[in-house]
């Protein structure tokens, strides 16, 4: 079975329309960034997160509802407590999360024992019979204001070293405008995604640096394929323009790319769906990073330094470095 | 057949390891060596709890943290090992961090308050024996006028009864007569001892406020030392004298020292000692208490917990002093690490705590499994349709290069946590990448016109370049993902790598020797690729 044999779409020709798509999605999210902002996880602004299962043993008591819920909390000085359901209803699963507004240490160790409190006081129906530890509690999390503050400054530090460092590398394997650019078509990707979770008011969470890391180095990945196939074809047909070689490259490797794009997307499919709740967000990002990965990397990254080249007048200089070079 | 192979030999080790490290978990009954290898599993598969402490230094030099740091961990070990947890990991994170992980911890209110409170370390004196069989005859008095106040107590009380009806004996051979605490403490050779099926009974007692409330004023019950050598072991149980003598603000330095061979007292010769230097203060109260108590015992409380009980031989001033006993050297080291730690005055901080239910764990790892095998078919099959044989191969491989990963985890006792089986789940995404990459190398190079077996050549000769240099750079996500990440990430970050490296082996030499070997042979037309 081949889907693609020696295709030959104008990926060149159309790149404007795909630098206006991706100036859109761009300048959406940036909007979205700066109006709404991000939503931090409690991993990066401290405060305390508990799953916790009210559901009561006897069948008879009605269920809790999750306006009940907030309503106790806010009478027991929690107003600011955010309240969601988890999985099916019957469970009674609830994730209430309490971050702190403040980068002091306004939330602590002490609040998780107070929000326990306040459940068995007020939910005696549904806590009793039920060892509180292991039945009610399903996940409690508590972290301090200066981890929160830490892992911030780190995940972006994380982000700027690996970005750095490919940069180093492609640049030494190819020539500084391809590093450059495909770095370029990474931070798009990443601002697009960034972009979509401002948008959607999704919550970052350590889990979701570790996706957008993965998705710098799967989307890199896909540009050097298509880089790689660049610098050879750039020897075989010298006397063909840059434009077509560029074309044909891409469209060469076309077969490649998609095909690899479908398995890794068929995985992270299938943490999305089966996955579970816990890494359903991470499985989100990572479709996400796997669907504008591949489209940077095919209409975006080869397609800027064909452009960076036209601008700067350099195509001689760097195709005699390119095709010197083994 | 064909000569063999520098290819091969690598590949049958692969394979020999991958099975050798994935056995333990399929197959039941190993020996105790090969099943002890198992991978572990982490805190948020297990279930269990995490505290994560700073220790505080702000009043400390530089060249004090690390000991303060040592020391507080020991401390927190110590009391995890009364504390009874299963294989319960204590790591120093970075300078000043400790990171604690109890797996399987039930009550984790305890389990917190213990690990987080700060080390008490005191004197007292140990009452003498007529002294602590009335102590013990008291609280027996108490108790059986509040019998309804112990729970616990009264069944195994009314349990005691019923049986010596039974049997029809006097109850007094069987211990109630003289009171039901005094019928699970035995006399020892110095010590009063507790039954090792008792010592969780006593240790719940000792912390029930109603409890302290029969003990007589002035006195107080606290246990000896759990020996970690020997867990079965019944413990001791001290009566002592509830006034504070000495803490540990006095002393100012202890250290282990190792008595000559040619030294005249028996109990230093050839024998690990801790010797200890007190603070002015603590010299003068060290001075006073000796003399006072000629012949007694001196207890060394930490926690509420005796460490050492040494008789008191003579008035000592001049504040330094020796503990001598039975000592192993590290049992030595770790009481001086004890006595050393309340000098050391810096407390721990929790700054942050996860506590995840067995269920969550259990879930997490279904769903994951469940994930993980749906994205295997899922690709497995595309992988067959699409590349036909050299796709089966490509399959066959890859379920290696999972196993892989897995031992290659089990090899290094590194963790599997939620975020690793993802990462394990997006390797099998990616890790037919390489074989793709070939694949089409070698489509394209027969619709050149080639024949199979220099199509094959050609396009792995090409793709060779290609592959390094995409993976490298994954690699270099990985490897800043881990320097950058605490645990879970590092998991990530590991099985991302791991399984990078597996799919660059399994497509460059295990996919290609298998080609080479059974799909090439002879002069075959046709490939089925």
């Amino acid at each position: 079975m081949r889907l693609f044999r020696n295709t030959n779409i104008p990926f060149v020709r159309v790149r404007y329309v795909a630098y206006v798509i991706s100036a859109i999605l761009i300048l959406a999210g940036i909007f979205a960034f700066i109006t709404k902002g991000l939503n931090w996880s409690i991993d990066f602004t401290s405060g305390v997160a508990a799953k916790v299962s009210l559901k009561a043993l006897d069948e008879t008591i009605p269920k809790v509802r999750i306006a009940e819920l907030r309503s106790v909390l806010k009478n027991n000085g929690f107003p600011e407590a955010e309240i969601q359901h988890i999985g099916e209803p019957d469970n009674s699963s609830f994730m209430i999360k309490i971050k702190s507004k403040t980068d002091e240490a306004d939330v602590s160790s002490e609040t998780k024992n107070r929000i326990l409190e306040i459940l068995t006081q007020n939910f005696s129906k549904y806590v009793e019979g039920r060892n509180l530890s292991t039945e009610v509690i399903e996940e409690i999390y508590v972290v301090g204001p200066k981890v929160g503050a830490e892992l911030r400054t780190q995940a972006m530090l994380a982000v700027i070293i690996s970005l750095v460092l490919m940069i180093i590398y492609i640049w030494f394997r190819f020539e500084l405008t391809f590093g450059v650019m495909a770095i370029v078509a990474l931070f798009h990707d990443v601002m697009i995604i960034v972009g979509i979770f401002a948008l959607t008011g999704k919550e970052i969470t350590i889990q979701i640096i570790a996706a957008l890391l993965t998705i710098v180095g799967y989307s890199i990945n896909d540009t050097i394929v298509i880089f790689d196939r660049i610098r050879e074809d750039l020897k075989v047909h010298r006397k063909d323009p840059i434009p077509v070689i560029f074309n044909r490259s891409i469209n060469q490797t076309l077969g490649r790319t998609t095909i690899t794009a479908g398995t890794t997307l068929m995985t992270a499919l299938a943490l999305f769906f089966f996955g579970g709740t816990v890494l359903h967000d991470f499985a989100f990002a990572m479709c996400l990073g796997i669907f504008f990965g591949t489209y940077s990397s095919i209409f975006v990254a080869s397609n800027l330094v064909l452009d960076a080249y036209a601008v700067t007048h350099k195509e001689k200089q760097a195709i005699q470095h390119l095709t010197k070079k083994k | 057949m064909k000569k063999f192979s520098w290819r091969g030999l690598v590949i049958i080790a692969f394979m020999l390891v991958t099975v050798f490290f994935l056995a333990p978990l399929m197959i039941k009954n190993l020996p105790a060596w090969w099943a002890s290898r198992k991978l572990n599993l982490g805190l948020d598969l297990k279930g269990g709890m995490q505290i994560l402490l700073e220790v505080d230094t702000s009043e400390l030099t530089a060249g004090e943290i690390d000991g303060a740091v040592k020391n507080n961990i020991e401390i927190i070990r110590n009391r995890i090992d009364q504390f009874g947890v299963a294989e319960p990991s204590i790591q120093k994170l970075g300078e000043k961090r400790i990171m604690v992980q109890l797996p399987g911890v039930k009550d984790h209110l305890a389990a917190e308050n213990l690990v987080q409170k700060t080390a008490m370390l005191e004197f007292k004196l140990v009452a003498p024996n007529e002294e602590a069989e009335r102590v013990v005859a008291q609280i027996d008095q108490n108790i059986s006028m509040n019998l309804q106040s112990f729970p616990k107590l009264a069944e195994l009380d009314r349990k005691d009864r019923a049986l010596a009806d039974s049997l029809k004996v006097a109850s007094d051979t069987l211990g109630t007569k003289d009171g039901i605490f005094k019928s699970f403490i035995s006399r020892g050779e110095v010590d009063y001892l507790v039954q090792v099926e008792n010592v969780r009974l006593m240790q719940s007692l000792i912390a029930d406020s109603l409890f302290a409330r029969v003990v007589p004023m002035g006195y107080q019950v606290s246990l000896g030392k759990a020996d970690l050598e020997a867990v079965k072991a019944d413990r001791s149980l001290y009566i002592l004298k509830s006034a504070v003598e000495m803490s540990g603000t006095d002393i100012s330095r202890a250290r282990v020292d190792f008595g000559s061979a040619t030294s005249t007292d028996p109990r230093t010769a050839n024998k690990p000692y801790v010797s200890l230097e007190m603070k002015r203060e603590g010299a003068r109260k060290f001075e006073r208490v000796t003399n006072d108590n000629v012949g007694k015992r001196l207890a060394i409380v930490l926690d509420d917990v005796v460490y050492s009980a040494p008789n008191i031989q003579e008035r000592i001033a001049g504040g330094r002093a020796q503990i001598t006993g039975r000592f192993t050297t590290s049992e030595a080291n770790e009481l001086a690490i004890l006595l050393n730690s309340k000098n050391l005055d810096a407390p721990i901080r929790p700054i942050s705590t996860t506590i995840i239910g067995a269920t969550l764990g259990t879930d997490s790892i279904r769903s994951g499994t469940k994930a993980g095998i749906i994205g295997l078919i899922a690709v497995i099959l595309f992988m067959i349709v699409y590349y036909k044989v050299a796709g089966l191969i490509a399959d066959f491989v890859l379920v290696f290069n999972i196993g892989f990963i897995l031992s290659v985890l089990t090899m290094f006792g590194a963790t599997l946590t939620l975020p690793g089986i993802a990462g394990i789940i997006l390797t099998i995404g990616m890790a037919v990448d390489a074989n793709v990459l070939v694949f089409e190398r070698i489509r394209e190079e027969l619709d050149a016109g080639k024949t199979p077996r220099s199509a094959v050549d050609a396009g792995y000769k090409r793709a060779i370049i290609t592959i390094w240099d995409a993976n490298i750079t994954t690699l270099i996500a990985a490897a800043v993902l881990y320097n950058f990440g605490s645990g879970p990430i590092r998991g990530f970050a590991i099985t991302l790598a791991i399984g990078i490296i597996g799919s660059m082996f399994c497509a460059l030499i295990f996919v290609r020797t298998i080609l080479d070997n059974f799909v090439l042979v002879g002069n075959k037309k046709n490939l089925s690729i």
